[in-house]
């Protein structure tokens, strides 16, 4: 660490890592909370993140009130941060971030430390892959994340196969299995492994039933056959109670390509090397009501923090991480008096934020374990119930519950549960 | 007799369930009002209206991308720019992928006009400036 010393360090109040959706949104926040002295930096060579790739529409619902593509959703922001002269770097990556908030980025021909006094991480998530689903078989081409055969198809004009097979119902597997139709390959099938899908409802209707796609729920991709080189085809197999699959309902489906919609990881590499606390459900940072990490200074938001399957969210999200971070870089750490708890009971698999003042209002984030319905989300402080709300539950879509000030003072302990 | 059927509503992202009960000729049943005769689930006005053009007509919004020459980018994203029948996708989907454009493009500039006959226009969803 000492020879890093010897580079001249530049001062910025806040830096903000990654300029997709949340980047964004956050950047803007800073600068609209009186910080001019805000920094982006972007790996990409342009802004807007993976909406660049995510062309179909029903972004913006909440925000514009109007169904975007995520290109235009992209382009709304990019022109207010252009508006509000935000200082950015492109095709320049971070490569490191200490907890003092020292950032290391490299750009072409040049490496350089900036002091920050926030920081806020926005570096979004990234597709889990074949090897973390440790499907067995030959490795031949003509297996893809389902991402990455999306940005090939709408960006690269590569169009990656003929006759396809999705393992994995996440909406970018639907969405790809009807761009991949539209574009005149034969999509087989998509598998999933759990009985329920883990896409929206509207996208298994105008993704898979329009086209007469088949979803086969408790069903999962056993072996991958391809000795040639190119893939010829996957075997599946239902799976049991314990997800196990069944021997005697394996079968082959032939095809050229396998889309992989398995899941996303937040993109935490820098979160950790920070030695910010990390939430192992949520894959992202713990935080506070502020969007602030255990690391003071450090700040997290959108993807990176816990995966949504709405941008429009992740927008919201992100321009109150930005006016914190604002906040700290010109006043600097303010300890709240009271840190109460909130932890996930019966029925959510995690809440965000892991704790609040109580000082201000917040909105708490969630996600339930099973889908439901005519159930009810219950927050209690303490053995008080203080908020309570009829929501339709299903694992793949977050809920987004508002909880005001007033019942949330007091008390040390808060927990979310499904009743 | 009356059959039930349950709709997924794809305006928004809630993604509704509505219920509907269609007649013997799989008309859809609406009472004295105009409203539907069941499918009390729905979250917003615009449930009972799109429940109607579902079983009459489904309506569907799409996108797609084309090759831009001489382009900062190899391709320019474009959609619908208001719903088109289900019926017609892959019509209006032949004439999108027969396009090849030149740089520059300008976010809603109009790329196909009323393809297929449908009631729409093609529209770019971003900016290809000419590569420099």
């Amino acid at each position: 660490m000492s020879d890093k010393k010897t580079i001249p360090t530049i001062q910025r109040d806040v830096v903000v890592i990654g300029g997709g959706p949340a980047g964004l949104a956050a950047a803007i926040a800073v600068k609209e909370a009186g910080c001019d002295d805000v920094l982006l930096v972007e790996r990409d060579r342009v802004l807007g993140g993976i909406l660049n790739q995510c062309i179909h529409d029903g972004f913006g619902l909440h925000i514009f009130k109007e169904a975007l593509s995520g290109p235009e959703y992209a382009a709304r922001y990019i022109k207010q941060f252009r508006e509000k002269n935000i200082d950015v770097m492109e095709n320049a990556i971070v490569l490191s971030l200490t907890k003092d908030r020292v950032v290391e980025v490299s750009t072409r021909g040049k490496l350089q430390y900036i002091q920050a006094k926030a920081v806020i991480l926005a570096m979004g998530c990234r597709e889990r892959t074949r090897g973390a689903i440790s499907i067995p078989g030959h490795r031949p081409s003509g297996v893809f994340t389902a991402g990455a055969a999306q940005c090939l198809m709408n960006l690269e004009n590569i169009m990656v196969g003929k006759s396809v097979c999705v393992l994995g119902s996440g909406d970018i597997g639907l969405i790809m299995a009807r761009r991949m139709t539209l574009e005149g390959a034969k999509v087989q099938a998509v598998f999933e492994l759990l009985p329920y899908s883990s896409g929206l409802p509207r996208n298994i209707q105008q993704c898979l039933n329009d086209y007469d796609i088949p979803l086969f729920l408790s069903t999962t991709v056993t072996d991958i056959a391809g000795r040639s080189g190119r893939l010829e085809g996957v075997k599946v197999a239902q799976v049991d109670e314990n997800r196990a699959p069944i021997a005697s309902t394996e079968r082959f489906v032939p095809c050229d390509t396998l889309l992989l919609s398995v899941g996303l990881i937040p993109e935490n590499e820098l979160t950790r090397q920070a030695g910010a606390d990390m939430d192992p459900i949520t894959g992202g940072a713990i935080v506070d009501d502020t969007f602030m990490t255990s690391v003071p200074g450090i700040f997290s938001c959108g993807n990176v923090l816990h995966v949504h399957d709405l941008v429009d969210w992740v927008s919201v999200e992100s321009e109150q991480a930005g006016k914190f971070a604002a906040a700290y870089a010109k006043e600097g750490y303010k300890a709240a008096a009271n840190r109460i708890q909130v932890k996930p009971g019966d029925g959510i698999r995690y809440t965000l934020p892991q704790s609040v003042s109580g000082e201000d209002d917040f909105i708490l984030s969630m996600r339930v374990t099973e889908p439901g319905r005519n159930r009810r989300v219950v927050v209690k402080n303490g053995d008080k119930i203080i908020r309570k709300k009829e929501v339709r539950l299903h694992p793949a879509e977050m809920i987004r519950i508002k909880v005001g000030k007033d019942v949330a003072s007091g008390g040390n302990a808060m927990e979310v549960s499904v009743e | 007799m009356s059959v039930k059927k349950e709709l997924t509503c794809v305006r928004c992202p809630n993604g509704c369930t509505i219920t509907v009960e269609l007649d013997e000729n799989g008309k859809i049943l609406v009472d004295a009002e105009g409203k539907l005769a069941i499918g009390k689930e729905v979250a917003c006005k615009m449930g009972d209206e799109w429940a109607k053009q579902e079983i009459e007509n489904p309506m569907r919004t799409i996108a797609s991308s084309i090759p831009v020459e001489n382009g900062d980018s190899l391709m320019v994203s474009v959609r619908t720019d208001r719903p088109i029948p289900l019926a017609k996708i892959f019509a209006v989907m032949d004439e999108i992928r027969k396009k090849t454009l030149k740089a520059p493009i300008v976010i809603n500039d109009v790329i196909i006009a009323n393809p297929a006959g449908c009631d729409t226009d093609i529209i770019a969803t971003r900016d290809v400036a000419k590569a420099g």
